[in-house]
């Protein structure tokens, strides 16, 4: 079928345009799902795409940090509980670039752009894993945090991120207290295994609470991924409700968190913070991270050193389907 | 609203219970209602031994196959591997418990506290001399495909095994076996489907498994050679003689090879047992380094 030409938009256009805009708004106003099929403004498209891409990635350059310490987990049920969560994040990634893929962007493409350094990923994962304690904080922090963030997506405007968000919640939810439960273990054994916990929560802490993003005051694209109902709670918002979480559980467990300036407002209710170094967060975004390297190096490897079993796959199925 | 609660309707028609979430959880235990004792008459060492053999093999492969994970072709393989990996770790810690339970611990209970479970003490506290997996799963990965031909060979194999064991004196071998029967089918299955993919994909992927297959089936003799202790199993009707199960496992591979459009490397000449007997090349030693190097650092902590 040939593509529709590209007309000059006459009045009739126009009126269109305004038709569809006017329905997409209403959509959004009800809190209604907009479906793959659905007209949007390409705005909306574009936002999603490189959110929901860069969640994708982030997904799969996340199973490295953890995935360092599948061959040498200490106990064989610790190996086969990291072997299950590494595989769901692998699961996550897959459903997140097929909702991406429903917006009409390619997941061999938007791989490329991940390696090419053309979209983000969590800057989280550009963080080593020194200790097997880290497998427990990263449960417990990294993937609470995650929480916080992706639990209002469930209501996501957009209806396959919002439906993929659902598994990826209740899976993460598991996932964290599976790290949670993994720290509690460590922390009624030796003095040693004590120390790797709070060591681990000393190197994580920060980073976690960089997770939600930078200050309101300086997030751009806010505003406007609010009003589509992309975005539902602003960063700092989840910023504050993942510490007044996160507090108490560390006092359960016989943490101390890093950060002197950390008490209870009585008034409010709600924890005082220390400042964040937002310096340190642009730093680990624009590649300057511990690790992103070596991250993005491993990615480029699985495709670049596999690219001969994709090959054979595509040939192998055109002579099934008489295609060669 | 509405649509909201449709949307965890869904989830909820997908996952069932709450504790459900995840791989893992909710599973039934192959054991329940089995009665553990050992049977009278069934030497307790000889069946140790066995379930050290079937354990170990089950243990070294799925190591081999977590190599992959982040490293793997496509995410759907990153699955893949990492579901077949935890189906035979899960069989290795069935039958590392069973080794304990009829007493055969080797050195390892002297370094390994007592607060370690038998299933770990095995795994991480002895040395590759007392590993009595085979050649064959003990190999390095080589590329994928030459994993895939391994993958294919070794659950083959296996499967040629467990479904004979099914039928074991022994209770706990047979419902282990009657398990992992259902996964090692599924194992076998997408091990082949690749094998087919890549002999019959381009040039070189028909070269490079090729390639893998010729390194991959001299790893088979250590397979098939009975040691002193499945053959006395075998005539107790407690384990398989892996000779007898030889004809069936080659045939499958040489069907599989030729649909694959491969050549089917010579059959291995038979050779003593090695890999069951505790002999194993450098490359064992290196895995199991990697395997138990943070628990041997702390012989004492639980996890």
């Amino acid at each position: 079928m040939p593509a529709p030409a590209l007309d000059s938009p006459t009045d009739a256009t126009v009126a269109d345009e305004r038709r569809l805009q006017e329905l997409f708004d209403a959509t959004i106003a009800a809190e209604h799902r907009i479906e793959p099929r659905d007209w949007m403004p390409e705005g909306y498209r574009r936002t999603l795409i490189r959110q929901i891409a860069q969640h994708a990635h982030s997904e799969i350059i996340g199973m490295q940090p953890e995935g360092d310490w599948l061959l040498a987990a200490p106990s064989l049920r610790r190996k086969a509980i990291l072997l299950a969560k590494v595989q769901d994040e692998a699961g996550h990634g897959m459903y997140l670039y097929s909702a991406a893929e429903t917006l009409g962007a390619d997941r061999a493409d938007l791989t490329d752009k991940l390696i090419e350094g053309r979209q983000k990923y969590s800057s989280i994962f550009n963080y080593p894993t020194l200790t097997f304690a880290d497998v427990g904080v990263i449960g417990w922090l990294v993937d609470g945090a995650a929480i916080c963030n992706q639990v209002p997506l469930c209501r996501s405007s957009y209806g396959p991120y919002a439906r993929a968000m659902i598994r990826v919640c209740k899976e993460e939810s598991f996932h964290q207290r599976q790290g949670y439960e993994l720290l509690m273990t460590m922390m009624r054994g030796s003095d040693e295994q004590r120390a790797m916990v709070q060591d681990a929560v000393d190197r994580w802490w920060w980073p976690s609470l960089m997770m939600f993003g930078p200050p309101d005051t300086d997030s751009p694209n806010s505003a406007q991924s609010t009003a589509w109902g992309i975005k539902r709670h602003s960063n700092d918002e989840l910023r504050q409700r993942f510490v007044d979480m996160t507090v108490p559980q560390a006092e359960f467990l016989g943490v101390t968190l890093p950060d002197p300036d950390l008490a209870l407002d009585a008034a409010t209710g709600r924890h005082r913070f220390g400042p964040l170094d937002w310096d340190e967060l642009k730093r680990v975004i624009s590649g300057q991270g511990p690790r992103n390297a070596e991250r993005i190096a491993r990615r480029r490897a699985a495709r670049d050193d596999n690219a001969w079993v994709t090959e054979a796959a595509t040939a192998y199925a055109a002579k099934r389907t008489g295609h060669v | 609203m509405a649509h909201e609660e449709t949307v965890y309707d869904a989830l909820g028609l997908a996952h069932g219970g709450e504790g459900q979430w995840a791989f893992g959880t909710g599973f039934d235990d192959p054991l329940a209602g089995v009665d553990t004792t050992v049977p009278e008459g069934v030497d307790h060492a000889d069946l140790g031994a066995y379930c050290l053999m079937l354990g170990d093999d089950a243990l070294v492969l799925a190591q081999r196959l977590t190599e992959w994970i982040t490293a793997a072709p496509e995410l759907e393989e990153e699955v893949a591997l990492a579901n077949i990996a935890l189906d035979l770790l899960g069989q290795a810690r069935l039958l590392l418990a069973r080794a304990a339970a009829a007493g055969v611990l080797g050195r390892s209970r002297a370094h390994a506290s007592p607060s370690i479970p038998d299933e770990d003490a095995l795994a991480y506290f002895r040395d590759a001399d007392e590993f009595r997996c085979t050649a064959l799963v003990a190999a390095p990965n080589g590329d994928f495909g030459q994993t895939m031909v391994r993958l294919l060979a070794a659950t083959t194999a296996r499967l040629a095994v467990l479904d004979r064991l099914r039928a074991s004196r022994d209770p706990v071998l047979a419902a282990v076996a009657a398990k992992g029967v259902h996964e090692l089918t599924y194992h076998r299955d997408h091990a082949a489907r690749w094998v087919l993919r890549l002999g019959d994909g381009t040039a070189e992927s028909h070269r490079r498994t090729q390639a893998g297959a010729d390194a991959v089936w001299p790893l088979l003799a250590d397979v098939f050679s009975p040691t002193g202790v499945e053959r006395r199993l075998a005539a107790a009707g407690v384990a398989v003689d892996p000779g007898d199960v030889r004809a069936e496992v080659t045939d499958v591979l040489a069907r599989v090879l030729e649909r694959a459009t491969l050549r089917v490397p010579p059959e291995p000449a038979e050779a003593p047992p090695s890999g069951r007997a505790g002999r194993h090349g450098p490359e064992l030693a290196e895995l199991l380094a990697r395997l138990q190097g943070l628990a041997r650092q702390h012989p004492t902590a639980t996890w």
